[in-house]
C-alpha cells in the first residue's frame, strides 16, 4: 500500500485549476492558428484572432481566459495500492476552494435548482472515480463552463436508425446551438451504455487528447465524417458563419441493451480548460 | 463601417447601425444577468438612468489588486430575452452578449429601436482591457451578477442585428 496524504492531492488539484483557466494547452492553440489560416470569412479571422490574443493576455496571470471559470468536473482512476488519509471527494472540494480563491476565479456554483444562493467557494466539484490496478491516482481535471455545457444534449434514438440517425442527431444539435456554445467547438459524443452512461463517456470524450487516435475503426470514420460535416454547417466562430465550426470531434462508446441507441452529444468551448495529471 | 459611440445612446445613433458593422463603447455602462434582470423588470426602479443605456451581460471574474476588474467577457444572450423586452420598453437602446436570440426579442428590439452587439465570446482577459473602472450599484448579494456600473473605454463589439431585421448569424435565416 501507498500512502497518498490528502495534502498532496489538495496541492496538484488547486495548481492544476489555477494553471488551466490561464494558460491554454499549446497544442490547442496551434489548432486555432491553423483553423485561422484556412478560415475563408474575414470577420470570422478576426475572432480567431481575438481568440488568439486573449490566450496570449490570459498566460501572463493576470485575467483568467474567460469570465466563466465553470464548475469543476473531475475523473479520478485510484490504484488499489492506495491508502486515502481523507475521502477523496473532500480533498478535491479543498482544492476546488484555495483554487478559485488564490486564483481569482469565478464562484459560479449555486446550491438550490430555485433558490439560486452561491456556495461562494464553487464548490462541490462533479467527482467521478473508479478503482483500478496499481498504486497511483490519475486525475484528469475540467473546469468545464455553463455556455456549451447548456448547449449539450443526451437522446434515447432507436437502434434502427443507425449511423447515419446519429449523424443527423448530432449535427442537428450543432446547428441549432449556433454561437451560443462559443465555437470553434470539442464535440464529445457517447454512444450506447444507458442515459447516464453515454452522459459520462461524452464528458469523457471531451477530455480525451485531440490527436490520440479512435481504436474502433467504425468510430474513428464517423469522428473524421463529422468533423468535416460539422465544419460544413458554416455555423462558424461564435455563429458568425465561416468554415470553422469546431476543432475535434471525439467518440466514446459502451455496450447497450438491445432495445437501445443512447447518444450524449457535450460540446466544449473554444476556451478548453483540462488536464491530467499522476499522483 | 466603424462606429464610436459615447453613452448615453440616442434613436438617432441606433438607426445607423447596420449588421457586421464594428462599434467601439465609451463611458458608462450596467452589467446585468439572468438574476439582475428578473429583479429589475420585478422592482421597476433602477439605480441608474436607463434612458439611452447600455446593458452589458457579464459576470466578471473577481479583480486582482490593483485592477479594476478581472476577466469580463460576454455571457449568452438567449437567458435575457424575454426579460430584455421591458428594459428596452423603459429605453434600454444597446445590449451587449454574445449568441442568437428569439424572434420575439429580435421583433420587440425593432420595435424599441434597440440594437443587439455581440462581444467576442471567451475572451474575457482580452475585453477587461477595455474595462477603466467597476463598481456595485445594485444587488451586492447576487456576487458576480450584481448590477456594477463599468467605465469603459473603446470596448469592442459588432453589430448582431439591425433595425432592419438582418442577422451576423449564420444560422438564423434557416431555422
Amino acid at each position: 500500500m501507498r500512502l497518498i496524504p490528502s495534502t498532496d492531492i489538495i496541492e496538484t488539484v488547486k495548481k492544476t485549476l489555477i494553471k488551466i483557466n490561464y494558460e491554454l494547452d499549446q497544442s490547442f492553440v496551434t489548432r486555432l492558428r491553423r483553423a485561422k489560416e484556412q478560415e475563408n470569412k474575414a470577420l470570422s479571422k478576426a475572432i480567431i484572432q481575438d481568440i488568439l490574443d486573449n490566450q496570449e493576455i490570459a498566460k501572463k496571470g493576470e485575467f483568467p481566459l474567460c469570465q466563466d471559470t465553470g464548475i469543476v468536473v473531475v475523473f479520478a482512476e485510484i490504484g488499489f495500492d492506495v491508502k486515502l488519509d481523507n475521502p477523496i471527494e473532500d480533498s478535491i472540494n479543498q482544492a476546488v476552494r484555495l483554487a478559485y480563491s488564490e486564483g481569482y476565479l469565478r464562484k459560479s456554483v449555486v446550491k438550490h435548482p430555485f433558490k439560486r444562493e452561491n456556495t461562494h467557494d464553487n464548490t462541490p466539484a462533479i467527482v467521478h472515480t473508479k478503482l483500478v490496478p496499481g498504486d497511483n491516482i490519475k486525475i484528469k481535471i475540467a473546469s468545464k463552463g455553463a455556455g456549451s455545457e447548456n448547449m449539450s444534449v443526451v437522446k434515447m434514438l432507436t437502434p434502427t436508425v443507425g449511423i447515419d440517425g446519429v449523424k443527423k442527431f448530432v449535427l442537428d444539435t450543432i446547428f441549432n446551438a449556433g454561437g451560443k456554445p462559443c465555437p470553434p467547438i470539442i464535440v464529445g459524443i457517447g454512444l450506447g451504455g444507458n442515459l447516464e452512461k453515454s452522459a459520462i463517456i461524452a464528458k469523457e470524450a471531451i477530455l480525451r487528447d485531440l490527436d490520440d487516435i479512435n481504436p474502433d475503426p467504425i468510430l474513428k470514420e464517423l469522428e473524421e465524417a463529422l468533423y468535416t460535416e460539422i465544419n460544413a454547417l458554416g455555423v462558424g466562430p461564435m455563429g458568425v458563419g465561416g468554415n470553422t465550426t469546431c476543432l475535434g470531434v471525439k467518440i466514446n462508446s459502451y455496450p447497450m441493451h438491445i432495445a437501445s441507441l443512447p447518444v450524449a452529444v457535450n460540446i466544449q468551448c473554444h476556451a478548453n480548460r483540462h488536464e491530467e495529471v499522476t499522483i | 463601417m466603424k462606429h464610436y459611440l459615447d453613452t448615453p445612446i440616442t434613436e438617432n445613433i441606433v438607426e445607423q447601425l447596420v449588421v457586421g458593422d464594428q462599434v467601439f463603447i465609451s463611458g458608462k455602462i450596467y452589467t446585468a444577468r439572468d438574476q439582475a434582470h428578473l429583479r429589475l423588470v420585478k422592482e421597476n426602479k433602477p439605480d441608474f438612468d436607463i434612458n439611452g443605456s447600455v446593458i452589458y451581460y457579464v459576470g466578471p471574474t473577481p479583480a486582482r489588486p490593483g485592477n479594476p476588474i478581472g476577466s469580463s467577457g460576454p455571457t449568452s444572450a438567449y437567458r435575457m430575452d424575454e426579460l430584455a423586452i421591458p428594459l428596452m420598453e423603459k429605453g434600454v437602446k444597446l445590449m451587449i452578449g454574445k449568441g442568437d436570440r428569439s424572434e420575439s426579442f429580435r421583433k420587440a428590439m425593432i420595435e424599441n429601436k434597440s440594437i443587439y452587439l455581440i462581444a467576442t465570446g471567451g475572451t474575457g482577459a482580452l475585453l477587461a482591457s477595455r474595462i477603466k473602472s467597476s463598481k456595485i450599484i445594485m444587488y451586492e448579494d447576487l456576487g458576480a451578477e450584481a448590477v456594477h456600473e463599468l467605465v469603459v473605454k473603446n470596448f469592442p463589439c459588432f453589430v448582431a442585428y439591425d433595425l432592419q431585421g438582418n442577422s451576423i448569424f449564420s444560422t438564423t435565416a434557416t431555422r
